[in-house]
């Protein structure tokens, strides 16, 4: 009986304990809230959803700028934040059931064909869109539309580049300007791996940006466009298979601790000088600068190696649409503050100047705001604005289907991990099977 | 006038004492006592069960919901499917074998006479069951991580085993999710066990221990048979709880694991539904699972004998 006694008051307090402890985790999980522009009277709030805190940082600038223009009207800015998978199945289920949906959302690239399909439940942003869509990298609004219709604003180009670790590759004795081709790039990688403890890359298995951006580069994609499945082509092979190669032939390539270059043990591993090189898009500087700090002016940013001469030495990848939603009560409002934020010359500097990112606007690429300093040219090299003018016409255009989050799923379950982890399937194998797949659905 | 008052008056403490009756009566009562279950059951279970089969036989997007027949249930049987059912399969085999022999055990344990600090180790086995599992996948996570830094290929180093890649093998992926739900639930069930061992009456193994039985035979002739309504108990809710397994896979690989090998069953029935927008298909596979549950746990208790009649 006392045993018990002492059984459950030791029960009693561990679960008291433990409660309390779920209380404050469980509204970490519920997502985070911060307002913007508050305590200003008359003003309208506007709710937005991100799966991205970074991007909040972005309107919170927006909200400031918007309130000294348009005084006579106002804004607070609820920003909330939630998990990339919990904040677009919420929205998925919001648009559906038509509750609950905030005035703006930020939804990615991925996921977007999802809210295309049926009679998209967003706002047309054509009325803002036409008047500067001249000024824009063009094919960064196609891929948020849907029958000439423009539902998403696009928050950076996303150009892929390479970004090498200049300790190691000086270590090694490698000048990576002389890198102009992939061969070039095989080359300097067994010079590294030779000369250092260090890979020269890193490819990702559970995501998909060390494959999009290559095939890409060369003029492939997953699907043409017309829509038609083309991931089992030569191109996309033989690209597959190279970078098989680049690990097991010549064995100067890792795969990404952790999977992905989002996971924690990537950046941990490429902090302490795991690999010479990373090819990434543009808007990934900002994961440079806030998880891996001690890389802090060792990092250079160059165009990708070319396939052939002539070739293109960049791709556009990954992005972020932003949209208003029909359930809005200020559906005017949002789109105006929208498009004030997202397609104005100040909105597009601040992309940058806040966030890091290759603004898609670019006839501000070389304005003086863009060259002034910060923290991302003082991590980086000073010239990235040149390298992006540079290869501007070389960012080839995705296309967009409603299969795409199919051929994701396909690549991150089966063929990136069955070619290059397992080794369990040739490039081409792999590929044919999951083509196939994806033309069945 | 005064006649017709007169019964009326009569009447209204009667009819008081009828209303009171109702509400006391033993034929009332339990329908009263009931109705929060059943409301409840209706409103939460019955209603969405009803619309789930519903959808099951739509094409479900925003302005274009449309009846399609039986064309999501003809997709349902396909590889991918059948891997996530397989991995269940396995997942709800070993979780079962292993959610029951081990809690009796310890549960024996804990009940003898010669455990000391027995209480403490209670409670210390149950703590897992109070903490979140996304909050402790996070940390088995990073304990099997794939470094040779991590917790468990550290361990293993010892021995002289190479580091293992514990999420992107298919043994060693199915390895994370079990040790993961037993870990959280060894706890529970060793309630359930302890409050059955606390039914059972002392005089039998004294009667036992007169007639010269072993602690083996003691276990398997006293305590076994009738810890049996606990353990039937016990299985069928791990059965059950294992087919609707998500988060622990979802701790160690979100929504795409290598392979499949951590997809499960109601992974499927989330990535289908909300990942690519299928709602339709999401429902009949979910539709098919209840179904799969519904058969296997009618044979369980068949098996068992829990439907007949004491």
């Amino acid at each position: 009986m006392k045993k018990s006694g002492i059984f459950f008051m030791l029960l009693g307090l561990v679960l008291f304990l433990l409660t309390a402890c779920n209380q404050e985790t469980a509204s970490d999980e519920e997502g985070e809230t911060s307002i913007f522009g508050e305590g200003i009277e008359g003003a309208t709030e506007l709710t937005f959803w991100t799966f991205q805190e970074l991007h909040t940082t972005f309107f919170a600038d927006a909200v400031n700028r918007w309130n000294e223009e348009y005084p006579d009207r106002p804004i607070t800015l609820r920003a909330e934040t939630y998990p990339y998978d919990n904040m677009h199945n919420n929205l998925l289920l919001a648009l559906q059931s038509g509750k609950g949906a905030p005035d703006i959302v930020d939804i990615e690239l991925g996921r977007f064909p999802n809210y295309l399909q049926g009679e998209p439940q967003l706002e047309p942003m054509n009325e803002y869109v036409e008047p500067v869509i001249d000024t824009f990298v063009e094919s960064r609004f196609n891929i948020y539309a849907k029958d000439g219709v423009y539902y998403g604003l696009p928050t950076h180009v996303g150009a892929t580049v390479i970004y090498y670790n200049k300790e190691i590759t000086d270590a090694a004795g490698v000048d990576i300007d002389a890198i102009d081709t992939w061969d070039d790039f095989v080359e300097a990688g067994k010079q590294v791996v030779a000369n250092t403890d260090a890979a020269m890359i890193t490819l990702e298995t559970d995501d998909y940006w060390s494959y999009w951006p290559l095939i890409k580069q060369r003029g492939s994609d997953f699907f043409d466009e017309n829509g038609e499945v083309i991931l089992d082509n030569q191109i996309n092979i033989d690209t597959l298979q190279f970078m098989h190669d680049l690990v097991y032939v010549h064995e100067i390539a890792e795969l990404t601790p952790g999977g992905g270059h989002h996971a924690e043990e990537y950046f941990g591993y490429m902090n302490d000088g795991g690999a010479a090189s990373v090819v990434m898009p543009m808007w990934y500087m900002g994961r440079f600068t806030d998880y891996m700090e001690d890389l802090k002016g060792k990092i250079e940013i160059r165009p990708l190696p070319r396939w052939e001469d002539g070739g293109n030495r960049s791709a556009g990848a990954g992005g972020t649409g932003t949209v208003v939603t029909n359930q809005s009560e200020h559906t005017e409002l949002a789109k105006e503050f929208l498009a004030y934020a997202k397609l104005s010359e100040e909105g597009n500097i601040a992309l940058w100047k806040v966030l890091g990112f290759d603004p898609p606007r670019w006839d501000v690429w070389d304005s003086p705001e863009i060259m002034e300093d910060n923290k991302f040219y003082q991590y980086f090299n000073d010239d990235i604005f040149e390298i992006l003018l540079d290869i501007r016409e070389e960012i080839d255009s995705i296309h967009i289907t409603e299969k795409n989050p199919l051929v994701q799923q396909q690549l991150t379950t089966n063929v990136l991990n069955n070619v290059l982890r397992q080794q369990s399937q040739a490039a081409e194998e792999a590929l044919k099977q999951a083509a196939d797949e994806i033309r069945n659905q | 006038m005064e006649p017709a008052s007169m019964p009326k008056q009569a009447n209204v403490p009667l009819r008081k004492k009828r209303k009171r009756n109702l509400f006391f009566s033993k034929k009332v009562a339990p329908y009263v006592f009931v109705s929060p279950f059943v409301l409840s059951f209706l409103l939460l279970f019955f209603y969405p069960l009803l619309n789930g089969v519903i959808m099951s036989f739509q094409s479900i997007l925003p302005g274009q919901t449309a009846f399609i027949g039986f064309s999501n249930y003809e997709r349902v049987f396909n590889p991918t499917f059948y891997r996530a059912l397989y991995n269940t399969s396995v997942y709800v085999l070993l979780t079962t074998i292993l959610l029951v022999c081990v809690p009796i055990a310890l549960a024996c344990l804990l009940n003898s006479r010669m455990m000391k600090l027995s209480s403490v180790f209670r409670a210390a086995l149950f703590v897992p069951a109070l903490t979140s599992v996304i909050v402790a996948g996070v940390v088995f996570r990073l304990m099997f991580g794939e470094s040779e830094l991590s917790l468990a290929n550290h361990l293993i180093g010892f021995f002289g085993i190479e580091p293992v890649g514990w999420r992107y093998g298919a043994v060693s992926g199915m390895f994370l999710m079990v040790i993961l739900a037993s870990w959280r639930w060894i706890g529970v069930n060793i309630v359930y066990f302890m409050a059955g061992l606390s039914n059972i009456p002392g005089e039998l193994y004294e009667a036992a221990e007169i007639d010269g039985a072993g602690v083996l035979q003691k276990f398997y002739h006293i305590t076994l048979p009738l810890l049996k309504p606990v353990t039937i108990y016990v299985v069928t809710l791990t059965v059950i709880n294992g087919f609707r397994m998500y988060e622990e896979s979802f701790v160690f690989w979100e929504n795409s694991s290598p392979g499949n090998i951590g997809l499960t069953v109601v992974g499927y029935i989330y990535q289908q539904g909300f990942q690519m927008n299928n709602m339709g298909f999401g429902s009949a596979v979910g539709v098919v699972l209840m179904g799969i549950i519904f058969t296997i746990s009618i044979i369980q208790l068949k098996f068992f004998g829990a439907l007949k009649k004491e």
